[in-house]
């Protein structure tokens, strides 16, 4: 049986084939680290991969426990990802026009199979509202916006905000009777911003002669949703704003968010946390 | 028996009653923070009160209408979410304080706390083990309860109530209260603005990166008074008491759209010139709501002045005069909303300032 252990022996065990494989040249032009098992692995397995290198490459044992951090900027962050990749799914079957909305939600609901995209972007939608605010919670029962944190408590603030409005646009995108009129409801009070609604108090200052500058034709609700009341024009105009307008901002400002939780000193905690890390 | 229990809990839910039971909830839970956080059959009634609540109340037909609306499911959730973490922020904090007073450091504080490891794997993994736990529980909630979707949108056909989205109903609720352009842009410009001036305005440096609550009483509760009370309550308020012409409904009263309601409403300048005075309303707004004006600017300027001077004394001399400012009125903001909510119930107060000239209502 001699001829087995010959192909044994060329053929290799499984742990040789990793290692056979990891010294391929295609393998060494991805990962400059070998396995992460040693301190000098570990790091390089952080600072050579973009995504892991949001991360620090060592941290305080006290930022990793979920009793401290209750992981729900982690969760928060998570569901960004989710519903995004949900989202781009939805977007192939979604025609943001009032003759196509409405049936393209059937279309999604009936025909195609197996599909829970549609409640995985509403559900995730729902959570990440609630696992910000949780987020909001943990930060400030800890202290955690106190210095050198407090410019990016301003920026949790604006990317809370941002979620609201996210959740907010989306809620129109089904084009049916709850999604119009919870909109119609919301956007209701922008007419009555001071000065720049055509309900609100101050409109009469803001007149040319006789002309008056604010009416319900030109007002900041008219803005919002493109006509006097929310028809295709608000529509559309959601739609971008959910698809592209926020995301972009909402990108910019998480990259901010993570950047400085970094450079304040990581994850907050007593102690050394005032320190600058660099 | 369960009928008469029924009518008492939609009784106890009044917004009246239950503002007042939320607020004196809250504060009995910091102040008697000790039995609530250590007292294992106390703690488990805190913790599972939404739970129980929500659970017990499923049975009654007319609140599983409301509860089984997909969109309500989460706001269960987020009720039991709240309190828990609200109550297990406060054990930790309970905790930190026994530990400082006996003059050790808190646990976050521990110098094996301290040590340094490495985010990979110890970081990454417990990262990993969240996002499994998080998308089995999407996949699960999204394949047992379909999202909704109601009849196409159509515009001549109002549905009532008309809701907002879940997040915003705490705002809607407001809007009982006060004219739509402060409670739908002023007061969430200012709860905005209020959040993000939280670092700029808190000057005490205790508590920075560990739980406590007594070295920071008055900012944990302030905060904890806006969130559970102002925002989390109004927003299951605007859910689930909230019905047809967003009338008040108990949690086991059927939504009855034909239910009705006196408005008996009374601005402050009637309140004056017709009841007390008996000399009817003057027809030139500024002396009509002279009462009223001089009111507002009593409260929002004479107030914090005397203010400084005497409850928030400390407040003024920590912050100096720019923060002070801004600190007060957008706490007094915050005050004039319960302060509103509670001269409604009592007095039927309609508006402190009504000048529908300029469309200016306070």
């Amino acid at each position: 049986m001699s001829w087995l252990g010959n192909l044994k022996e060329k053929v290799g065990t499984p742990s040789q084939w990793y290692s056979d494989f990891t010294r391929t040249p295609v393998w060494k032009s991805i990962f400059r680290h070998k396995l992460p098992n040693d301190p000098k692995n570990r790091a390089l397995v952080v600072l050579t991969n973009v995504f892991l290198h949001l991360h620090p490459v060592r941290m305080r044992k006290q930022g990793l426990r979920v009793s401290y951090t209750w992981c729900m900027g982690g969760i928060s962050f998570f569901l960004f990802l989710s519903l995004t990749v949900t989202g781009i799914l939805l977007m192939f079957y979604y025609r943001p026009t009032a003759q196509h909305a409405y049936p393209d939600m059937l279309d999604l609901m009936e025909s195609a199979s197996l599909g829970i995209m549609r409640e995985m972007h509403r559900w995730g939608a729902h959570l990440m509202i609630i696992t910000v605010w949780l987020h909001m919670l943990r930060v400030f029962l800890t202290g955690s916006y106190k210095p050198p944190r407090e410019f990016n408590w301003v920026v949790g603030v604006l990317l809370l905000v941002l979620t609201l409005l996210f959740s907010f646009t989306g809620y129109l995108l089904p084009w049916d009777q709850l999604a119009m009129w919870a909109v119609t409801v919301g956007s209701n009070m922008a007419r009555a911003t001071p000065m720049m609604g055509a309900e609100g108090p101050g409109m009469q200052l803001m007149q040319l002669g006789d002309v008056p500058l604010i009416t319900a034709g030109s007002d900041v609700r008219f803005v919002l949703l493109a006509g006097r009341f929310v028809g295709e024009g608000a529509l559309l105009r959601f739609y971008v704003l959910h698809c592209l307008g926020i995301p972009f901002i909402f990108v910019i400002l998480l990259a901010v968010h993570f950047w400085r939780v970094r450079r304040d000193g990581g994850i907050s905690g007593p102690g050394k946390g005032g320190k600058l890390a660099l | 028996m369960i009928e008469l229990l029924k009518t008492f809990m939609n009784g106890l839910f009044q917004p009246s009653i239950a503002l007042t039971l939320t607020i004196v909830a809250v504060a009995a839970m910091y102040r008697y923070r000790r039995i609530v956080t250590q007292n294992k059959l106390v703690a488990s009634l805190v913790v599972a009160s939404p739970v129980l609540f929500f659970a017990i109340s499923a049975f009654d037909e007319n609140f599983w209408i409301q509860f089984k609306r997909p969109d309500n499911i989460p706001i269960a959730g987020m009720m039991f979410l709240v309190v828990f973490f609200t109550w297990f922020a406060l054990k930790l904090a309970v905790d930190n304080d026994d530990r400082i007073r006996e003059g050790r450091p808190p646990k976050e504080a521990e110098p094996e706390e301290e040590e340094k490891v490495f985010v990979w794997p110890d970081l990454v993994y417990s990262e990993l083990l969240c996002l499994l736990l998080v998308s089995i529980l999407l996949v699960v909630w999204s394949i047992l309860i379909p999202a909704p979707l109601e009849e196409p949108a159509n515009p001549q056909l109002t549905p009532n109530p008309s809701k907002a989205p879940w997040y915003f109903l705490g705002l809607q609720e407001i809007l009982v209260y006060f004219d739509p352009w402060l409670a739908g842009v002023v007061i969430p410009t200012f709860i905005i603005i209020g959040l993000m001036a939280i670092p700029y305005l808190d000057t005490n440096p205790k508590g920075n990166g560990y739980y406590t609550f007594e070295e920071r009483k008055s900012e944990v509760f302030l905060f904890q008074f806006g969130f559970l009370v102002l925002w989390v309550f109004l927003v299951f308020e605007g859910t689930f008491l909230r019905g047809p012409n967003w009338n008040f409904y108990g949690p086991y009263e059927y939504w009855d759209a034909h239910k009705l309601v006196p408005l008996t409403n009374v601005q402050l300048s009637e309140f004056i010139w017709a009841r007390w005075l008996g000399i009817g309303l003057p027809s030139f707004w500024l002396v009509r709501e002279f009462f009223g004006i001089v009111l507002m600017l009593g409260y929002f300027v004479a107030l914090p002045v005397w203010l400084a001077s005497s409850f928030l004394r400390k407040y003024f001399e920590q912050m100096g005069m720019f923060r002070y400012v801004i600190f007060s009125h957008l706490l007094l903001w915050m005050i004039l909303i319960p302060i509103k909510m509670y001269l409604r119930w009592t007095v039927n107060l309609k508006y402190f300032v009504a000048i529908p000239e300029f469309l200016f209502n306070i």
